[in-house]
Order: structure tokens, then C-alpha cells, then sequence
């Protein structure tokens, strides 16, 4: 079988968790947008283009609170910073060849999910795989945003909740598994569990704790356990 | 204010920071400090993302907390992507129907 077409259907499988979740998230978000004066067609378009929970939410409360145009950039850049990490970080696992209309793609589709499903391959990355899961999980980030904005509160909260976790299950295959075969990865995600925990009580934004817990842990377990290349 | 230029900056700055940094590097990077945080970039971020946003998703704490051991315990015995995710959906739609 291509190869392509192995990993286009893997991502497709992996897909439909990522969906489920993201039609619970982006039902929230299209509560928020709407709350924000966003028609369901502006809704759409923001979620199409944004693909962004934490990021969106953001931009959504500037547009509430009808802000200079300079400062939902600047709300927009901080709440998407860490993307720039993992676009940095996914960079390095990819095929040096690879062309760039793949490179457009995988940017265009970067959010925590996909890029948590490219990066669980072993090697250099493959986008198809990437692909499979964005053409299920896309539309329904736009659809759900469009249906919060339109329908509200008809979901009972109880259903929202179980289908919110299933994001984070997700992200639990991916570093668990390499957790198991590594001890410092082991060490860091435990690292970073602590510090998110305490530094959740400072009041601080959601997107601004992961960056500096991002930065912190992971350049002092550079230092303490700097990696070969053998290791990606 | 015009909601549709707010859209419109906020996608660009958002497209932006993720594309710029795939498309301009396309060499391995030479230090190797920086390639070794990047190494450690995927699993922190994610983890912090996880924790403790997972204990505010639901009713109660506790039922995101029960999520989050059943779904590291279900991927540290190697199940895949999809049935971890569904043991961690399926925990909580239990616990919040039962209290």
C-alpha cells in the first residue's frame, strides 16, 4: 500500500476522537462569539482560519470589548505563542526536502492536536497523516464554533464535559508512551505537571502558564540531559 | 470597530506564528542546546496543557483527575490514541451521571 495512504488513513482513524472534541470546544467558543456580536458565518471564518481554542477565546473577548486593532494582535500573539515553540520544534522533524507547500500545510493545520499527532510518528514526519485527522477534525471545529454562536446552551453541560476530556486523552497517548521508554521525558512531564499546578493559582492566563513552563522545564532538562541526534 | 478586520488580524498573527518558523528553518539547527529544548518541547507543553486544565473540564475535580490516571494508565499498557481517549470520555460521562 503507499505509504501516504497508510498514514492519511491512520490520521483519519485518529481523527474522530480529535473531532468529538473539538465540536464539544469550539460548541463553548461559539458561545463566547457570540457573545462578541459574530454572526455564524464570522464564527466559521474566525475557526477556519484561527484554529485555536485558547487563542480564539482571546480574540473573541477583545472583539467583546471592542479593543484597538493593535491590541488583538498583541492578545492574539501572546495567547498563540506557543505555537511558535512547536513550529519551531516540528521544523526539526521534518524532511529537509520536504517541499513547501507541505510546510504551508502542516503550519496551516498546527494546532496542539495535530501537531501532537505528527510528532507521535517516529523519524521524519509524514503530513499526510497530519491530513487524515485535519480533514475530519477541521470542519468540525468550524461547524461546532458556528453551532455554539447559533444553538447555545442546548448540549447538557454533562455531555460537554466528557467530550472536553477527550482532548486531553489524546494528548495522554502521545507523551505517556514516550514517557515509558525515556526517563527524562518521564521526569519533565512530571516537572511540568507540578509547576502548571502551582503556578495555576497565580492568577495568570492559561496560554501565558504553558509558555513559561514550557521554556523553563525544557531548557533545564537541555541542560541536565542534552540530547544526540540518535535521540529524534 | 470593524469585526471583520478583527477576524482578519487575528487569523494573519495566528498563520503567522505558525507558519514562519516551518517554512524559514529547514535545516537541522547547528546548537545543541536549542535542538535539545526543542526535543523536550513537545512533551512539556503538553503535559502543562493537560494539567490541572483537565480537573477544570468537568463538575467536579475529581472526575478529570479520574480521567487523567485511567487514560495514563490505558496508554502506559499500549493502547492507542482512540480507546485512550474513549476510557477517559467514557470515566467521565459515568461519574457525572452517578453524582
Amino acid at each position: 500500500m503507499n505509504i501516504n495512504l497508510k498514514y492519511f488513513k491512520e490520521g483519519l482513524k485518529d481523527g474522530v476522537p480529535i473531532a468529538l472534541g473539538y465540536l464539544a470546544v469550539s460548541f463553548s467558543l461559539g458561545i463566547a462569539a457570540s457573545n462578541a456580536g459574530l454572526t455564524a458565518l464570522q464564527g466559521y471564518l474566525a475557526s477556519f482560519l484561527c484554529k485555536a481554542s485558547a487563542g480564539e477565546a482571546a480574540g473573541f473577548t477583545a472583539i467583546k470589548e471592542q479593543v484597538p486593532y493593535l491590541e488583538i494582535i498583541i492578545v492574539t500573539f501572546v495567547a498563540n505563542c506557543r505555537y511558535l515553540l512547536m513550529s519551531f520544534a516540528l521544523s526539526q522533524r521534518l524532511n529537509p526536502k520536504m517541499n513547501i507547500i507541505h510546510r504551508f500545510l502542516l503550519g496551516f493545520y498546527l494546532t496542539d492536536e495535530f501537531f501532537a499527532l505528527s510528532i507521535s510518528q517516529d523519524g521524519y514526519v509524514n503530513p499526510y497523516k497530519c491530513y487524515g485527522a485535519a480533514i475530519i477534525g477541521s470542519p468540525c471545529w468550524c461547524i461546532g464554533t458556528s453551532l455554539g454562536i447559533i444553538a447555545g446552551n442546548i448540549l447538557p453541560a454533562k455531555i460537554v464535559a466528557a467530550l472536553s476530556v477527550a482532548l486531553y486523552g489524546m494528548f495522554l497517548s502521545v507523551i505517556i508512551p514516550k514517557a515509558k521508554e525515556d526517563r527524562y521525558v518521564f521526569l519533565s512531564i512530571i516537572g511540568a505537571f507540578f509547576m502548571s499546578f502551582i503556578l495555576s493559582f497565580t492568577g495568570i492566563s492559561s496560554g501565558i502558564r504553558v509558555i513559561i513552563v514550557t521554556v523553563l522545564i525544557a531548557s533545564t532538562f537541555a541542560v541536565i540531559k542534552p540530547r544526540s541526534t540518535e535521540d529524534e | 470597530m470593524n469585526s471583520w478586520i478583527y477576524i482578519a488580524l487575528m487569523a494573519v498573527t495566528t498563520i503567522a506564528i505558525r507558519m514562519l518558523p516551518l517554512t524559514l528553518i529547514r535545516k537541522p539547527l547547528k546548537s545543541k542546546f536549542i535542538r535539545s529544548f526543542l526535543y523536550y518541547v513537545p512533551y512539556v507543553t503538553l503535559a502543562a496543557m493537560t494539567f490541572p486544565s483537565i480537573m477544570n473540564e468537568t463538575s467536579h475535580f475529581s472526575f478529570g483527575l479520574t480521567a487523567l490516571v485511567l487514560g495514563g494508565i490505558s496508554a502506559y499498557k499500549g493502547l492507542d490514541m482512540f480507546k485512550t481517549t474513549l476510557i477517559c470520555c467514557i470515566s467521565v460521562v459515568i461519574l457525572e451521571f452517578i453524582f
